[in-house]
């Protein structure tokens, strides 16, 4: 398998100490879209960087479609010009004094002359710029100057797409319209497309796989639904903005194992067997395996891991509601329900309710808070 | 009027932007995106001739123009001639006074120019040199501009650093800002009023063809 990904993908392993300290490793097969996410100065945008060849980490390997870019330990590196890179910079770094159309037939250098003007406007129509090719930057909108930048970086015909957190410029409405953009483009384009982006919906929403970076570590890699379900570790979870993180303890009832959770004993659906009894273990339930009961017909206990808990807090978001629950043994469980099912439970602050804690949800990690970053590195990951 | 002084000091002028202009790019282009310890000394050096009284860098200038001076020895090696009274002498006078108005404004253009737009071209497949032709360039265009404006300006008008070197040796080193003073000296008025005017005409029509051609393009605004 690590071969196909060679051969068809892109490839990253990085690690030096400093000035920007950094352990990761990543890989993204063509035709996919991986987002670096991270809160910032987490190395997401160094990463991008070093795939450019505009950073040259202390020990790093770049392999793309079966090339190699960068081999630190034979001190080989290609520069940015023989990488074929389409990169989205931040801020766009559009040529002002270019128009749009010049913009992007600057990076067909690869091209006879004589086609590139023809295919530069092509590719402008292909985001929807037809008709402003001889509009300068600074008359174009936030919205458009993206999509010139986009244009530009695919003029290039990359083997690789790199995107640093190309949505962060521009307004709300433009933001979804470009990522809606995006995705449909992406069905147009077989190479590896990396994302930087802190904003978590998007790159739930656009990626195929996630790897998460903290304090310039690589922690997991993984699709959304993996991550967010399945989180390596509570620092993963929490930078993953997930709560419901919970302390355990593995017990035996009846001669089944169970996570006892203050007064309750959880049935767990996987993971409990691989503990041993009286192991003390950090578990995660996803918001979406908190299953409210209805108010009128309390559990009889037949139900799922049922749990007695008081409404703590409820926060009206639109068409969700935000609802905290206190634990008898005061730890909180927070889920979202839709408003009209939370107006229709008669859900208020003090009410007591009944929840089940799916047992398929329930995902046990290893007991410590603390972030051990070599446990999460690959073992094969040495270098000379 | 004074048609030689005149053609003296154009001469003097057209050569000093001449030599100056790639120094002021390599050395503007260099001071903006280095840095180094003692990087603030060299730009101090730089803009010494702005504040340096300018009978003072002439009277310096004159003691390294002499024979027995190493500048002076060295010239006199190499074109067998001397430095001090000719025009040579002024014009690497000029090259050193004008250093300042030719690098300063052209490394505040250089430093205006974002670095991720040299990494965006590097990404889009333009070499460094293409890099710096056709986007550098073109960015810091109005900064060259106004640097050889300035240069040009400011040589037409140099009086004290090129008294103290050239004298006013006639179709050699008197320009027309000495030929003025001499028409004073010798209480011709009228003389020096109408290179006087001339100068004026000259410099401001120098500094206002290139402000207005620097600030003429459409993508600058907005």
């Amino acid at each position: 398998m690590a071969k196909s990904i060679m051969g068809s993908g892109l490839k990253v392993l990085v690690k030096q100490r400093g000035p920007i300290p950094l352990d990761a490793s990543f890989n993204c097969p063509a035709g996919e879209l991986l987002a670096l996410v991270g809160p910032s100065g987490s190395g997401k945008t160094t990463l991008l960087r070093t795939i450019a060849g505009l950073y040259q980490p202390e020990l790093g390997q770049v392999v793309c479609m079966g090339n190699p870019w960068l081999a630190t330990e034979r001190r080989y590196s290609l520069t940015p010009q023989q990488r074929k890179i389409g990169m989205v910079f931040q801020d766009y770094a559009l040529f002002p004094h270019l128009n749009a159309l010049a913009n992007v037939q600057l990076a067909m250098g690869h091209l006879p002359h004589a086609q590139r003007q023809s295919l530069a406007k092509q590719w402008l129509a292909n985001v929807r710029l037809e008709g402003l090719e001889k509009r300068f930057p600074s008359e174009l909108s936030g919205g458009q100057r993206q999509r010139v930048a986009l244009a530009r970086a695919l003029a290039r015909e990359p083997q690789v797409l790199l995107l640093d957190e190309p949505f962060s410029a521009v307004d709300q409405v433009t933001r979804r319209r470009l990522q809606r953009e995006l995705a449909l483009l992406r069905q147009q384009i077989s190479i590896p497309i990396i994302l930087v982006t802190h904003d978590l919906e998007e790159a739930a929403a656009l990626a195929d796989q996630i790897c998460v970076l903290h304090n310039g570590v690589s922690l997991q890699q993984g699709s959304p639904e993996t991550l967010f379900r399945r989180p390596t570790s509570p620092l993963v979870a929490r930078l993953l903005d997930r709560h419901n993180i919970f302390e355990g303890e593995i017990v035996s009832v009846a001669g089944q194992l169970r996570l006892q959770w203050g007064d309750y004993d959880l049935e767990v659906a996987e993971g409990l067997t691989e503990l041993t009894l009286g192991e003390k273990v950090t578990w995660y339930l996803p918001p979406s395996d908190i299953v409210l009961h209805r108010r009128a017909r309390p559990s009889q206990g037949e139900r799922e891991n049922p749990v007695a808990a008081t409404v703590h807090e409820m926060v009206v978001l639109g068409g969700i509601t935000s609802i905290s629950l206190r634990v008898s043994h005061g730890d909180m469980l927070r889920f979202d329900i839709a408003t009209h099912a939370a107006r229709r439970n008669q859900l208020a602050q003090g009410e007591q309710v009944y929840v089940s804690l799916l047992a398929e949800g329930i995902h046990l990690m290893s007991g410590n808070h603390v972030a051990m970053p070599s446990r999460h590195m690959p073992s094969k990951y040495v270098f000379d | 009027m004074d048609w030689t002084a005149l053609s003296v000091s154009l001469r003097l002028a057209g050569l000093t932007c001449l030599f100056l202009m790639p120094v002021g790019i390599w050395l503007g282009r260099a001071l903006a995106s280095a840095h180094f310890r003692g990087k603030g000394f060299c730009e101090a050096l730089i803009a010494l001739p702005l504040v340096l009284p300018p009978t003072v860098l002439g009277f310096y200038l004159l003691q390294q123009f002499g024979r027995d001076a190493p500048l002076g020895g060295f010239w006199a090696t190499l074109t067998g001639g001397g430095l001090n009274f000719t025009f040579s002498g002024i014009l690497l006078a000029s090259l050193i006074a004008n250093l300042p108005f030719a690098i300063q404004p052209i490394q505040r253009a250089f430093e205006n120019v974002p670095a991720n737009l040299r990494e965006a071209a590097w990404c889009s497949g333009l070499s460094p040199w293409q890099t710096f032709l056709r986007i550098e360039l073109p960015l810091v265009w109005p900064g060259i501009l106004s640097a050889a404006a300035l240069t040009f300006a400011h040589t037409l008008g140099e009086f004290g650093v090129i008294l103290m070197v050239g004298g006013a040796i006639d179709g050699e080193t008197r320009t027309l800002a000495i030929a003025i003073y001499d028409r004073v000296q010798a209480f011709d008025e009228q003389g020096a009023a109408r290179m006087s005017a001339l100068l004026l005409l000259v410099s401001l029509t120098t500094l206002g063809l290139v402000y207005g051609l620097a600030g003429r393009r459409r993508w600058m605004r907005g």
